[in-house]
């Protein structure tokens, strides 16, 4: 979902670095202040909705916040004291490295079975459209949804997969897909990549829309079909949409909550618990506000790591 | 990247607008290959769309301790329906109208926003959209921490607006950016054309660039609605007590509670779908018609 509003972010911010204009000081003051009127709800939302949580979730992680606090309104500052409990927490390598598996196993298995329908789908035949839209519908469902679907599909006893791999013979007994602290992870995964294939496929294809016939004419006239086609033309061509996808697709996948609170919610024994469930664990379940702001601030200065990234990605995409 | 590859990733992204390319094929000429490639999307599709199929069926069965759900739903049950609905009908309606009150509180910030952003040299505009940008990359669950603390000061924990303001963070940036999209194809001409006839910014607004920008912020209404409907986050974390309890968070407790009565959450699954399956029919339709539309006329 953030990831639709993503994806159109970097054209937006891309298309108006040049619509500065010269400057004309004085101009008209009057329509000035008349066109900020315009502008002036949307900032002061933006303001409060994303810049202030953002400030305020720094300065709570500096406090010590109990169940009391919301009574008393009492927070003493406690300097680094949260950072250390949770970094020390044995939880916390738990959590990152979870973090860590869940957004590469993502992130790998959507972009490749993405990249590889949207080729697929780049040929000519009937239908294409209406099947290629009918394939949007996992991205369009509620995450909620689909986790409880999911859950009912991977269940030990009755699932439809354990049913499936039942009565082919593959396996005598129920698979604990959900319920094994050793293949919970990879179910999660499994689950969020099914989740973002429809994305990866949409923004996928338009990239590979975009790339001229006459190359590809040309190519197959120097001999280059099929695979090598795909490696000389299709690939360098798509590179940039491909950056996009892939930082985007870490950005949105970092963040990811809805899915593992309702698959597993965190579990069995943390062993699906990431950097953002543990913050909403923290604050939302132990009521220790300051300790979940500042595993919310960790998991902002990842995300930020890759949003300078991102936009290296998309200055370089422009300059080309 | 090109202006042009960026426009048709956003296009892509909500439309399958298939481009009139001069190899489209004419009615009748599809091969056997074709129809081949064709039974091999249908079943990539169906391995793809198998868990929606999945959640309707067992919508259908019988409540109760069948140990293995029957591959078809033959003599379908509605008996989980009656229970979504009266279980969960509340929520679902709660779910409607924060989904709605989200839309046009959204379409009201968004749209004034994304014609200053069309149409004034506004300086500072690109600071506004690269914010739209970074605030996208912000966690969720870092806007709910600090946003439960405020909401309790502000007594808006639990209540309908709270819900209503804090989802729009889903749809609002998302707006601004596709109605600004739409009214940066919308010729300045007709604006010009207004301003001539002696309309004000308001005017001009309101009375030309709005009804001609009708498909943009249809589309922009239909995501905002899907998203908020979707919300789980905020439905958490911002409320504490069933009075005001939207849908996405009923079924994350009936699957704590009811985890045997699997059909009737399966139901309520598919009743908390519907506004996606109608968005994918609808926008469509909406999203084609607001890239080609044309203002000069």
């Amino acid at each position: 979902m953030s990831a639709t509003v993503q994806s159109r972010l970097h054209l937006a911010v891309t298309e108006t670095e040049n619509d500065g204009g010269p400057r004309r000081f004085g101009y008209r003051s009057r329509e000035r202040v008349y066109q900020w009127l315009f502008l002036a709800p949307a900032v002061a939302y933006l303001v409060l909705f994303f810049g202030y949580p953002v400030v305020k979730n720094v300065a709570m992680s500096f406090q010590e916040y109990t169940t009391g606090t919301f009574y008393t309104g009492e927070a003493p500052w406690v300097g680094f004291a949260n950072y250390v409990t949770v970094m020390s927490s044995s939880l916390f390598s738990t959590s990152l490295i979870n973090t860590a598996l869940f957004t590469a196993g993502s992130i790998a298995g959507q972009f490749i079975l993405g990249l590889g329908l949207a080729v697929f789908f780049k040929r000519k035949f009937p239908l294409n459209g209406i099947l290629r839209s009918l394939l949007l519908l996992p991205w369009l469902l509620p995450l909620i949804v689909s986790s409880a679907v999911w859950r009912w599909i991977l269940d030990k006893d009755s699932g439809a997969l354990n049913n499936f791999l039942e009565s082919l013979g593959i396996i005598s007994t129920g698979i604990p897909w959900l319920t094994s602290t050793s293949l919970a992870l990879a179910a999660v995964v499994g689950v969020n990549i099914w989740i973002g294939i429809p994305f990866n496929v949409t923004v996928l294809y338009g990239g590979l829309q975009d790339i001229p016939d006459e190359l590809y004419e040309a190519a197959s006239l120097d001999g280059a079909t099929g695979w090598r086609a795909f490696r000389h033309v299709t690939w360098p061509m798509l590179r940039p949409v491909v950056s996009v996808v892939l930082v985007l697709g870490v950005v949105y996948t970092l963040k990811v909550l809805d899915i593992i609170l309702g698959l597993t919610n965190g579990g069995p024994a943390n062993s699906t618990q990431t950097i953002a469930t543990q913050s909403y664990a923290l604050s939302f379940q132990n009521f220790k506000f300051g300790e979940g702001a500042a595993m919310g601030n960790i998991l902002v200065l990842i995300s930020l790591v890759f949003a300078v990234l991102y936009l290296r990605v998309n200055r370089r995409a422009v300059d080309e | 990247m090109t202006t042009n590859t960026q426009t048709d990733t956003v296009a892509a992204a909500t439309s399958r607008r298939n481009r009139p390319g001069p190899l489209k094929a004419v009615h009748g000429q599809w091969g056997t290959r074709q129809w081949g490639t064709t039974a091999l999307a249908i079943l990539f599709l169906a391995v793809m769309l198998f868990p929606v199929y999945w959640m309707i069926n067992a919508s259908l069965q019988p409540n109760g301790t069948t140990l293995q759900t029957s591959w078809l739903p033959l003599s379908p049950d509605f008996t989980g329906y009656a229970t979504a609905i009266s279980q969960q009908g509340r929520n679902l309606g709660t779910s409607l109208v924060v989904a709605l009150g989200s839309v046009v509180f959204s379409l009201a910030v968004a749209a004034p926003a994304a014609y200053a952003l069309a149409y004034f040299k506004v300086r500072g505009a690109g600071v506004v959209l690269f914010a739209i940008l970074i605030s996208q990359m912000i966690p969720g669950i870092v806007v709910a921490n600090a946003l439960y603390t405020a909401y309790n000061d502000l007594g808006l924990l639990n209540s309908i607006p709270g819900l209503i303001l804090a989802d729009s963070s889903h749809g609002i940036p998302f707006a601004i950016l596709i109605i600004r999209a739409f009214m940066n194809n919308m010729p300045a001409s007709v604006i010009e054309a207004a301003k001539v006839d002696g309309a004000g910014h308001l005017r001009a607004f309101w009375s030309i660039v709005l009804p001609l920008s009708r498909n943009a912020l249809i589309t922009a209404g239909l995501f905002t609605f899907l998203f908020t409907w979707s919300d789980f986050l905020f439905a958490l974390t911002l409320t504490t007590t069933d009075d005001v309890r939207p849908v996405t968070l009923g079924i994350f407790q009936y699957m704590g509670a009811y985890v045997n009565d699997w059909s009737s959450v399966m139901a309520t699954a598919v009743l908390a779908s519907i506004p996606a399956i109608i968005l994918l029919l609808a926008a469509q339709k909406y999203v084609a018609a607001g890239t080609t539309g044309g203002a000069v006329k």
